[in-house]
């Protein structure tokens, strides 16, 4: 039997590394990528701990979580389109306009 | 054999984040992404959750990774756009990153340690967890679905064109 | 309908918030009506008090009518109550009476103004603060009605405000009474904090059973009377009133005779007991009361504009009043106000009817002649000239004659030779005014003189009316020599002012003072009549003779500009060194600075805001990490 706290670790391995990528990556749809692997890291942690307390209730969010995030991807794909659309390019820094 | 397959699935997973850093071509990052979820599914599956594990696949590496295709698509930009280029937002955005995950794990080393149980007993059937959404989630797995057509309507009605936009 | 007299200062009230609220959506003709009916309303609901008063049991006055408790405050507490007695009620008869025919008066003389339904708002607000002040119950209440005269008085002098001498004659009537309120607060506070309470019939029985010291009495009494002596223009508080000619004739009118200026004399009376308990400050009363009489009819001697002319008049025709308070003949005072109210008036609106007839002519010089133009307007005015003069049978004679009567009864003769002297200028200023109007040689502008023209009707009605009480309003007060009984005014206000303290003379003594008076009457008409009509001359040769005279007179003893001088410079020039100094540097120094630590902050802040999606996202992660760690260390 594997340790919960292996999976774990997976789970809090794959956040930084979102973390990280969301940082290094400069377009928006990669970005967009990093916080999805963010969100997984979540799903992942959630998973194990309903394993490790044996109840379902941790498996019944991570069913929730992938549902918002399935609303989310498409409304978030959505709008990075359609800044695509008027500003013809999808890295962040040309993205100022609430410049103080 | 458990043991193993873990380890697989875990590097595989974390290996295809890593090249999803180090790739510029957005189509191999959303591959490497597809990738990523089917392993993370994989290890839902060593979980004793059969049911998250088959929506895993469905779903990310299904639904959602063809919405990134398809605007990866639409955008379709000619060249990779290079990394970061300022190096202490990378150095400050790693060393955030890590020391959040030390911190991370001391605090799920904290819970694990109050939960005292290592592995527990085989859960997670779909019978299980299908009477459990339609009973005790009931609402809120109605309002999820809500929430989906909310989401629905908004993605058309942002990405539609208008008339005049010909 | 007796008990409903508390409801006669509200009418005119309830009228002016009608007419400043929703005026300009009124029509000229419901404006006017409202605002002289609202007040005649008044003026019956009056009828029928003093009608009530007559039959009402003598021991039962004051009737009371408490609306609520308006102030309570720790032991202290006054009321929204209204009073009637004999006292109020003829206050409220004159305020009512006169007011109404001002008001009908002015619906010809402000026919064509633009502001004529705010002028209107105005005159009603004004009668229903005199209203307030001679029907309060309490002297908390009554202050209101102080201050609220106080404040129309300024509104309808400054009426015609885009005129900066308009203007500034309101300021200074507004600053001048604030000088005298500021004593008379002083006299409130004094006699709320001895007396208990602001009642009147408190502080009467307190004052009776000697609660209040002697001394205390007199400061009281001193204080009050320095806020009539503003209220009432006396000396040294009476500048204000000259200029208060700039405001529209029938307010002069109402200012000189219904409202206002009498207030003081009405405080005085009312509180009688103060007065006759403190001898000191009924002298004083009397003095300045006599000076004034004198001063300014020296002053409306060589006055050529016609209103500024009556003004001084009015200033010492108060004065008058002010020496009947300070002999303790407090009825012969009001005789006097009630008398003045209808003659002064009159020759007020009788003088509007010159200006209305000259296209807003005021100096003398450029009249003369008017007999024949203005049929209806000369013979008003006479009469009121004759009546202020002190010709007997007519309204003034009795009442003035009342006043000196009792001051030489009093042994006060000094003040009683002030009298005289003053009806003697008195009877000569207003011949003077009369002759150089209306007789002699034309000497109108001819431009004025082909709008020549009768008052229309609606004005030259209340001439007539006031000219008839004029005549005859003097006898209800009817001298002693013709019965023990003849004075009915007296009579009636015996309730209020107690008669003890007038001294009755032999017949003898009454008829030869009543002789000469009429003497000094005739003499002061017959010098005016050598001098502006027989020999026209001497004046003149008068002023050339005496040139530092007349022109001490005529820049009316330079008390303006000594005040100026003294007081409004220095006031002036030290507020202005304050502003230099303190609100421009430390006031407005600390603001702005301020203002700009605020930007430059903002600008240092604004640094952070790249607009980088990224940034934000960075300093979240930095939030999150510093809270989780919080969290577990």
């Amino acid at each position: 039997m594997i340790p919960v706290s292996y999976f774990f670790g997976l789970s809090l391995i794959l956040f930084a590394l979102g973390i990280i990528a969301f940082f290094i990556k400069r377009d928006l749809i990669t970005m967009f990528m990093a916080v999805e692997v963010m969100l997984n890291a979540a799903n992942l942690a959630f998973i194990s701990l309903a394993k490790a307390s044996g109840s379902l209730s941790g498996q019944v969010i991570v069913f929730f979580i992938i549902t918002v995030a399935a609303a989310e991807a498409a409304i978030g794909l959505a709008i990075i389109l359609l800044v695509f659309r008027q500003r013809k390019t999808i890295k962040t820094e040309e993205f100022r306009l609430m410049k103080g | 054999m458990g043991t193993f397959l873990f380890f697989l699935l875990a590097l595989l997973c974390v290996g295809s984040v890593i090249g999803m850093i180090i790739s510029r071509n957005q189509a191999h990052n959303a591959l490497l992404l597809v990738l990523s979820f089917a392993s993370l599914g994989g290890l839902f599956g060593l979980l004793d959750a059969p049911f998250i594990a088959a929506v895993q696949i469905i779903i990310y590496a299904g639904a959602i990774m063809v919405l990134f295709i398809f605007v990866i698509m639409m955008v379709n930009l000619k060249e990779g756009i290079r990394p970061e280029r300022k190096i202490w937002t990378i150095r400050l955005s790693a060393g955030l990153a890590v020391f959040f995950l030390v911190e991370l794990g001391l605090a799920v080393k904290g819970t694990l340690a109050s939960l005292r149980v290592e592995a527990g007993p085989a859960i997670g059937s779909p019978t299980d967890l299908g009477r459990l959404l339609f009973t005790d989630y009931l609402y809120a797995f109605e309002i999820t679905s809500l929430l989906i057509i909310a989401a629905l309507v908004g993605a058309i009605v942002l990405v539609k064109k208008k008339k005049d936009e010909g | 309908m007796t008990e409903s007299f508390w409801l006669i200062p509200f009418i005119p009230g309830a009228s002016a918030f009608v007419l400043a609220v929703f005026g300009r959506w009124l029509p000229k003709k419901w404006v006017s009506l409202q605002a002289c009916l609202s007040v005649f309303a008044s003026f019956v609901l009056s009828v029928v008090a003093w009608v009530g008063l007559l039959k009402v049991d003598r021991e039962t006055l004051p009737l009371v009518k408490t609306l609520f408790t308006w102030i309570a405050s720790g032991s202290f507490s006054a009321n929204l109550s209204f009073q009637l007695d004999p006292l109020s009620c003829v206050m409220a008869l004159v305020v009512t009476g006169v007011g109404f025919l001002i008001h009908v008066y002015s619906v010809g003389y402000m026919g064509h103004d633009k502001g004529y339904t705010r002028y209107f708002a105005y005159l009603n607000l004004f009668t229903f603060a005199m209203l307030i002040l001679v029907m309060a119950s309490n002297i908390v209440l009554m202050f209101v009605g102080w201050e609220g005269v106080g404040l129309c008085s300024y509104l309808l002098i400054g009426f015609w405000f885009e005129k900066h001498s308009a203007a500034s004659a309101g300021k200074k009537a507004f600053i001048v009474n604030r000088i005298g309120d500021a004593a008379f607060i002083l006299g409130i506070f004094f006699l709320i904090v001895h007396a208990g309470s602001g009642e009147f019939r408190v502080i009467n029985e307190a004052v009776h059973g000697g609660h209040i010291g002697a001394g205390l009495v007199t400061l009281i009494a001193i204080l009050l009377f320095i806020g009539a002596t503003g209220k009432s223009a006396q000396i040294p508080l009476y500048v204000w009133l000259p200029d208060a000619m700039e405001g529209p004739t029938p307010v002069s009118a109402l200012i000189h005779a219904a409202t206002m200026v009498t207030a003081g004399v009405y405080m005085v009376s009312r509180m009688n007991v103060l007065y006759t308990l403190s001898g000191e400050a009924a002298q004083i009363v009397a003095v300045v009361g006599a000076l004034t009489a004198v001063y300014a009819a020296t002053m409306a001697l060589t006055q050529n504009d016609i209103k500024r002319v009556l003004a001084y008049s009015t200033i010492s025709q108060i004065g008058y009043m002010f020496i009947g308070c300070g002999v303790g003949a407090y009825a012969a005072g009001m005789f006097h106000l009630y008398t003045h109210a209808f003659f002064k008036s009159l020759l007020f609106l009788a003088a509007g009817s010159v200006m209305h007839a000259l296209s807003g002519e005021l100096d003398m010089r450029k009249m003369g002649g008017l007999r024949k133009y203005l049929p209806l307007t000369y013979p008003t005015f006479l009469i009121g000239a004759i009546a202020i003069a002190g010709v007997p049978f007519l309204s003034g004679f009795f009442s003035k004659d009342a006043i000196l009567t009792q001051a030489f009864a009093q042994g006060r003769y000094f003040v009683w030779a002030l009298g005289i002297m003053g009806a003697v200028l008195t009877a000569f200023y207003m011949f003077r005014l009369i002759f150089l109007t209306f007789h002699g040689e034309e000497r109108i502008e001819p431009e004025a003189k082909r709008h020549l023209h009768e008052s229309p009707r609606v004005m030259t009605v209340p001439l007539v009316v006031l000219a008839f009480f004029s005549v005859v309003a003097g006898y209800v007060g009817l001298p002693v020599v013709f019965g023990k009984k003849a004075n009915l005014f007296n009579r009636f206000l015996e309730p209020v002012l107690d008669p003890a303290h007038e001294i009755h003379l032999s017949l003898g003594t009454e008829w030869t003072l009543i002789l000469v008076s009429v003497a000094v009457a005739v003499c002061g008409i017959y010098v005016a009549y050598v001098f502006y009509l027989k020999s026209p001359q001497m004046p003149h040769n008068l002023v050339r003779r005496f040139p530092g005279v007349y022109k001490l007179l005529y820049n009316k003893y330079y008390v303006d500009e000594v005040y100026d001088a003294v007081f409004v410079s220095p006031t002036v020039k030290g507020s202005e060194a304050v502003y230099t100094r303190f609100d421009l540097r430390v006031i407005d120094g600390t603001i702005d600075g301020t203002a700009k630590a605020t930007g430059l902050a903002g600008r240092v802040l604004s640094l952070f805001q790249s607009g980088l999606v990224k940034d934000y996202a960075l300093a979240m992660l930095l939030g999150v990490v510093i809270f989780l760690g919080y969290l577990l260390f």
